[in-house]
């Protein structure tokens, strides 16, 4: 108890900091760090870069990460609906760019993408509009009989390559303009690599990072918009539907429109990442989307911190990031994670960075404690 | 949709999916009740119902070897794995109530955290048994121990102690001694569990607990006891579970809880998450319906019929078949 008020001091210290600073000097920051994550495969920092993988893809599969957790963050954290299937719409997303740019259609990347987004939306809404009058954990139960369905169904469909999946799934396209050095760190000093080259812009098989980039550029997009949506009448919606749905309806929300309204934008997301996923893949088959995804997912938004798009970002790092950089503890990796996944719960129940207004409310629901002598409220409370 | 071949095995199909249905049904109680009284989906208690797999499994290992038993020893040892499974399953289910949920329910957490808890406390326990060699040999015990450590990432099969014996025809299909124990024991075993926690005084406590936390503190009820019982009796039914399951299918696996886990729960929603008896009906439900649905359409269907008949239930019946929670049920 005796550590946590200081980490939280000096973040929210920091926070205002931030807060305070001048408008010009808050976007310098953005844009600093925006450049920074841009050259952060370039840079190949020691330690950071894990060891025997490609750092450009182990950071393309992080972008993917982020891009889910931020669309199931809109599910989970803003509406307040346990989607324990995302995967679902992941996979639909994913086969329907690989059906559209293969064997059935041959169309280009570019084509496809809006095909496979429009697909995973109507699958959310036509998941969504039966499902979403059942509350709670039931909500969870058929989400994830949702997800397990349409991986069974790829899997005995010889129309959708069964279980060999798909193959030749096409790629961006690019343009080769220039090449851009890496850095080098092998005498201990960064030294640049002409020899390791990234070509500007070209998706290739060997090189991930410019898929990397372009998974970046799709994140950056996508929290702009989650921001925007985030800030309107549908954000407000979303939150008060999630803390009192009787209340929200009573106040003139249409509850039923505004979940099924999160779920589609949820299933948006999902099927963007699955289908950017699928073309940096090239391949497919129903051993990508494992109901163990879903749970992956999932876990990425709540140890984040749901409800807050940066949280679920560190969140999703950390779930993508850290089984690759401990790459070389094989056996254990799973293990190691699943313990981690206990103690953050134990030790940050609210996630790592939680939503403002959930620390606002913490600390005004201690203060009331406080005031009321000789509550004792914690021994019988519920989960 | 081969509707000749469902017809022509009709009772086979049957039999066999009310013995499935029987194991789920006696997972299935795990998750409810633990569901009724904290609200919470408890995603470790597949591995509950592992570990008592692995426990009946040793057991006949230590007492059978490669001898060839006769029947009176043979029942003598199916009791002590019975026993080790119950008593193995009930201990993985309190250290989760310690170590997974009890430090979350003092701090007040949020109900999304505890299921990452708890599946944190899966991954950590499934690994641990598909680890166990290596476990071992920390201790310096892989020597001793390498028959029952070994294989420890592929299906182990359990030596069979008593043959199974067709008993008597139904239809034109021969029920076997297994599935006759497999559904007998099972619905003894939920009725004595229903009728504990409606009559005794601690299954009052449980049912108050599960109606009214707070409530019930002030009525004298030790909330804490409440929730270990609740753990207790759940890994009780697993262990059971385990057993027959292995009397049934014959092997298991580190990660066989997870499919199984999935099942029982989904036959707890479709029972009506919370009920006891609901728990039975869903199971056995889903059971036979997926050995009728995996007839139907071929068995690489069957996983997708359980799925899509949870879905259609939930949609006519929001909160399950018999959707009573267990604090309503009456005493």
């Amino acid at each position: 108890m005796s550590k946590t008020p200081s980490v939280k001091g000096i973040t929210s210290s920091f926070g205002s900091r931030v807060a305070g600073l001048p408008k010009p000097a808050k976007i310098g920051m953005w844009i600093a760090l925006a450049v920074f994550a841009y050259a952060l495969p370039l840079l190949e920092p020691p330690f950071i870069s894990p060891p025997g993988t490609d750092f450009g893809g182990v950071l393309f599969t992080v972008t993917i990460y982020m891009l889910v957790a931020l669309g199931l963050n809109i599910v989970v954290g803003y509406a307040g609906l346990l989607d324990l299937g995302y995967v679902g719409f992941y996979a639909v997303g994913a086969y329907t760019a690989a059906i559209l740019t293969t064997f059935h259609a041959n169309w280009p990347l570019l084509l496809a993408l809006p095909f496979a987004v429009l697909a995973s939306t109507v699958s959310g809404i036509l998941l969504g509009a039966p499902t979403l009058r059942v509350r709670g954990d039931y909500l969870a139960i058929v989400t994830l009989g949702f997800g397990e369905i349409i991986r069974l169904v790829a899997l005995n469909t010889e129309w959708l390559g069964a279980s060999k999946g798909i193959n030749d799934i096409a790629r961006p396209p690019g343009v080769e303009l220039f090449e851009i050095p890496h850095l080098n760190w092998d005498s201990g000093t960064p030294l640049l690599d002409f020899n390791d080259t990234t070509t500007f812009i070209e998706f290739g098989v060997l090189d991930q990072i410019p898929y990397y980039w372009m998974g970046l550029t799709v994140v950056i997009i996508v929290l702009f918009a989650d921001k925007l949506i985030k800030d309107s009448r549908v954000g407000r919606a979303w939150e008060a539907t999630r803390e009192d749905e009787d209340v929200a309806e009573l106040m003139g929300v249409p509850t039923f429109r505004f979940k099924l309204l999160a779920f589609a934008t949820g299933a948006f997301i999902g099927g963007l990442a699955g289908a950017l996923y699928a073309s940096r893949q090239s391949f497919i088959n129903p051993l990508s989307f494992l109901l163990l995804f879903s749970i992956m997912f999932l876990a990425a938004v709540v140890i984040g911190g749901q409800g807050n798009r940066w949280g679920v970002l560190v969140g999703a790092f950390l779930v993508a990031y850290l089984p690759e950089r401990f790459r070389e503890f094989t056996d254990f990796r799973v293990l190691v994670f699943g313990a981690a996944l206990m103690l953050l719960a134990i030790f940050r129940p609210e996630g790592l960075l939680p939503p403002r207004r959930t620390v606002r409310a913490k600390q005004a629901a201690a203060e009331i404690e406080a005031l009321e002598e000789g509550a004792d409220g914690e021994e019988t409370s519920r989960v | 949709m081969n509707f000749d071949f469902l017809f022509n095995n009709f009772a086979e199909l049957t039999v066999t999916g009310l013995a499935f249905g029987a194991i789920y049904a006696l997972i299935a109680l795990g998750y409810t009740m633990v569901y009724g009284v904290l609200q919470l989906i408890n995603f470790a208690h597949s591995e509950v119902f592992m570990y008592g797999t692995f426990a009946a499994l040793w057991t006949t290992m230590l007492l059978v070897g490669d001898t060839d038993v006769s029947t009176l020893r043979g029942i003598g040892v199916l009791l002590c794995s019975l026993v080790a499974a119950m008593a193995m399953s009930a201990t993985i289910a309190l250290l989760l109530e310690r170590f997974a949920y009890r430090p979350l329910l003092k701090r007040n957490a949020p109900r999304l955290i505890a299921l990452i808890s708890a599946i944190g406390a899966s991954f950590v326990l499934a690994e641990l048994m598909g680890l166990r060699d290596r476990v071992a040999a920390w201790f310096g015990l892989d020597d001793n121990l390498s028959e029952y450590v070994s294989g420890a990432r592929i299906n182990r099969s359990m030596p069979s102690v008593l043959e199974n014996k067709q008993l008597f025809p139904i239809g034109d299909y021969q029920v076997t001694s297994v599935d006759v124990l497999v559904i007998v024991s099972a619905i003894a075993m939920m009725v004595a569990l229903d009728q504990f926690v409606r009559r005794s005084k601690m299954g009052r406590g449980i049912r108050a607990t599960a109606q009214d936390p707070e409530t019930a503190a002030l009525m004298g009820v030790n909330a804490t006891r409440a929730v270990q019982m609740t753990f207790l009796l759940g890994g009780l039914m697993a262990g059971a579970a385990a057993f027959l399951y292995m009397l049934k299918i014959e092997t298991t696996k580190f990660d066989v809880g997870f499919l199984l886990g999935v099942k029982a729960f989904t036959a707890a929603v479709l029972g009506g998450i919370g009920n006891l008896r609901g728990a039975l009906v869903g199971g056995l439900i889903l059971g036979v319906a997926e050995n009728w649905g995996s007839a139907l359409f071929g068995s690489e269907w069957r996983d997708v019929v359980a799925f899509v008949l949870l879905v259609v239930i939930l949609l006519f019946r929001p909160t399950g078949i018999l959707g009573e929670s267990l604090g309503k049920a009456r005493a």
